[in-house]
């Protein structure tokens, strides 16, 4: 569709808004309705729309297959991890406490946005993941 | 600090392991991590089931969150055993993983397929230790997401057809599962398996009890495979690479007869279960007829991986029949062939694994006169066969001497018999493959080469466990004692 | 006689009873997964329905509000979203594969494929 001069130019004005709204979520999901899941998914639509416009092709030059399969760990590392810091400084496991036993309220807080990142990053990256896979075969007969 | 981590290290390990994997990439690498990561499990393991032998329940609020309302991990003997059961298993058959898996699945998919095994006993291990119904559905998917992947990557296109259908009937028992733990939750507002069996019993009288039972136990049904609910495991155990095989007939069953005795003893209470609803009028009959109808079906089978893997749903009706007796002698008899059936299903499908390796095939006209070719994978599937059948000074004794035990106990002599004489059928099955290997004249009677060092440690091990259990009863039949008794709710 | 009150969970049990026929009795393996994934959102509003609080609002925390509905059921099933989601992309990356393989996503001609295959 990289011909068609509507969708192109439509997408390039939504797509970084809708970059914007992913972030958003993630990071107001303290105050309102949110979070990782959510953000993870609208980021990845972001993505979608490129490939659908500007095909799969120029989307893997963006978005390496290498990175998002590295970063599909990377979220789940940094969500575990966060448990293992509580761990090691001496708390149960996921205890946000721990990141700041002077103001449980603040390591909470913390500790709810480090696992939030971690969930974001990885749906994000499995969407992304998925949808390449799909969309990298060809059409049957 | 790990003394007092273990039940949640348990989990995490293999959990963080498993994206690790996907960023060391490199073959060899990956395989020697993950090996690691299965023997610092199986000592996590041994170790937690050391502690709750002396100290009784462990219990961990996961994230400090008090129980009943944050996620508990509740380890008693029962589960201590199930975890330590999966993560032996695990272990050994990281050493038989490097050359089958090099041979059965395509080098670029290694990193994945570790990936996916190590997922696998995440989600194996996590149902074993939550103490949170939901909980239980969440590793359940784990478990069962990643042995949908483990089996499509088999060799034979069938595979994919046999884990589409592996996958549509698990996620209608899972869904089951899910409908009933809502229900449960609708009643008594609570998660938390033990504070449910708290809040259950003044809602008996109600419909909504029946009907979250109902959902529930089918649901459990379909996922242990029991008979007629087996379909899907057949195929499933048929076309998988043999690694795969042989851990999803030692773990994936055998962890969802815990969730069955979890749910219906602990939860729900055996008065409820067995006096109320009399769950067992209609479980001894089905596992009879179930251990029969399969049993029959295995002689009857052309390939061994799918006679071996009727017998397993055979040997799971032996299972549910020490289940149905509620009594400390037939769990006893279910919890011991839990274990040992593990032990001898894992031996035999390694030494089908070791014969594939060689010849390629699972057929048992292309295994004619290897009782020469293959000497020594053969004597350890004769043995591990032995077991099957019951035959005294191995494993399959043990289990079948209490399983009979308690329906003379019971007063049941017609049941005992039936159980007794439905070993001529696994005899006649194992036979037909022995017939076959040492009785009939090779094509080509040249010697193969036996499988490699690795996957023989792997098959040996688990063959002289087969025997070693056999003999010294103290550890497997004393634990699984101490667990149906505190299942049924007596101290012996 | 429908009550009213109750029309949420017929609703459910109408759409489960028709995800799980056209799981079980649908040849077509795509249809099988979309009959499946009906099934699974049936019980995603049963929870929904169990944690509605008459009379509250989302459980959001404002000046003035006394009711809330009960959260969890809502993360239980955001959970059971996502295992929905891994399951149906799972099963269609099955059926791409087995549409290679055997160049059919009917069950019926697949078997045949299969014994002709034997």
């Amino acid at each position: 569709m990289k011909h068609e001069s509507i969708p192109r130019v439509v997408s390039k004005w939504f797509i970084p808004p809708i970059l914007l709204f992913a972030l958003y979520v993630q990071f107001h999901g303290d105050f309102g309705p949110g979070g990782g899941f959510q953000a993870g998914v609208i980021f990845a639509a972001a993505v979608v729309l490129y490939t659908l416009i500007f095909g799969l092709q120029a989307a893997k030059q963006i978005v390496k297959p290498r990175i998002i399969e590295t970063l599909v760990a990377l979220g789940v590392l940094l969500y575990a991890g966060t448990g293992l810091v509580s761990l090691f400084l001496g708390y149960n496991f996921l205890d946000y406490t721990a990141l700041d036993p002077a103001d449980p309220p603040h390591g909470q807080h913390l500790g709810i946005f480090l696992v939030e990142l971690g969930v974001g990053i990885t749906v994000a990256a499995v969407m992304i993941a998925i949808f390449f896979a799909f969309a990298g075969r060809r059409r049957l007969r | 600090m790990i003394d007092m981590h273990l039940p949640i290290l348990l989990i995490v390990v293999p959990l963080v392991s498993a994206p690790l994997c996907v960023l060391l990439r490199q073959k060899t690498l990956v395989w020697a991590f993950a090996s690691l990561v299965c023997v610092a499990s199986l000592g996590l393991a041994s170790m937690l089931l050391i502690r709750v032998l002396e100290e009784g329940v462990i219990s961990y609020a996961i994230g400090g969150w008090i129980a009943p309302w944050g996620i508990e991990y509740r380890v008693d003997t029962i589960n201590a055993y199930v975890l330590l059961l999966v993560s032996i298993i695990a272990a050994v058959l990281m050493f038989f993983a490097l050359p089958s898996v090099v041979d059965e699945v395509s080098g670029k998919q290694h990193y994945l397929f570790y990936t996916a095994y190590l997922l696998c006993l995440t989600g194996l291990m996590g149902i074993a230790i939550t103490g949170d119904a939901f909980n239980v559905f969440v590793f359940l998917e784990i478990s069962s997401l990643s042995s949908y992947t483990l089996i499509a990557m088999g060799r034979d296109r069938r595979a994919l057809t046999a884990s589409y259908q592996y996958l549509i009937m698990g996620t209608l028992g899972a869904t089951f599962i899910v409908i009933g733990i809502g229900l449960m939750y609708m009643m008594t507002g609570t998660l938390n398996m033990f504070d449910l069996s708290q809040r259950l019993p003044p809602m008996f009288e109600t419909r909504t009890a029946m009907v979250a039972f109902a959902f529930l136990t089918v649901g459990m049904l379909i996922k242990l495979a029991m008979f007629p609910l087996h379909m899907w495991l057949p195929n499933a155990y048929c076309y998988a690479p043999s690694l795969v095989t042989a851990f999803l007939a030692a773990t994936a069953t055998k962890v969802s007869i815990y969730v069955f005795l979890r749910f219906t003893f602990t939860v729900w209470g055996a008065e409820f279960v067995f006096e109320k609803l009399n769950l067992d009028i209609f479980l001894i009959p089905l596992s009879l007829i179930g251990i029969y109808v399969t049993s029959l079906s295995a002689i009857y089978q052309t390939n061994i991986k799918r006679l071996l893997a009727y017998s397993s749903v055979a040997q799971i009706g032996y299972m549910m029949l020490g289940i149905g007796f509620v009594s400390v002698t037939g769990l006893t008899g279910g919890i011991v062939h839990l274990f040992n059936h593990a032990l001898m299903k894992a031996a035999l499908f390694l030494a089908a694994g070791c014969v594939v390796l060689r010849l390629g095939s699972s057929n048992l006209a292309d295994w004619k006169g290897l009782g020469r070719r293959m000497p020594v994978t053969m004597a350890a599937f004769v043995l591990a066969g032995l077991s099957l059948i019951g035959v005294p000074l191995t494993v399959g004794f043990i289990s079948k001497w209490y399983l009979i035990l308690a329906a003379l106990e019971a007063g049941w002599w017609p049941i005992a018999l039936l159980a007794l004489l439905s070993s001529l059928l696994a005899v006649v099955y194992v036979w037909r493959v022995v017939e076959v290997a040492y009785f009939q004249k090779a094509d080509d009677d040249s010697k193969i080469k036996e499988a490699p060092l690795m996957m023989q440690i792997s098959m040996w091990g688990l063959t002289g466990a087969t025997l070693y259990f056999g003999i010294q009863t103290d550890l497997t039949v004393n634990v699984a004692q101490r667990a149906a008794g505190l299942l049924i709710g007596v101290t012996p | 006689m429908i009550s009213v009150g109750l029309f949420n969970y017929w609703a459910c049990m109408v759409l489960m009873m028709i995800g799980l026929y056209t799981a079980i009795a649908r040849p077509n393996l795509v249809k099988k997964l979309i009959g499946l994934s009906i099934f699974q959102v049936s019980v995603f509003l049963l929870y929904i329905t169990v944690g509605k609080v008459s009379g509250g609002t989302a459980p959001i925390l404002g000046e003035g509000i006394e009711a809330y509905s009960n959260p969890l059921p809502h993360v239980l099933i955001l959970t059971a979203i996502v295992v929905g989601i891994a399951t149906l992309s799972l099963g269609l990356a099955l059926v791409v594969r087995i549409g290679e393989a055997y160049d059919t996503i009917e069950e019926d001609e697949i078997i045949e494929r299969d014994i002709v295959n034997d």
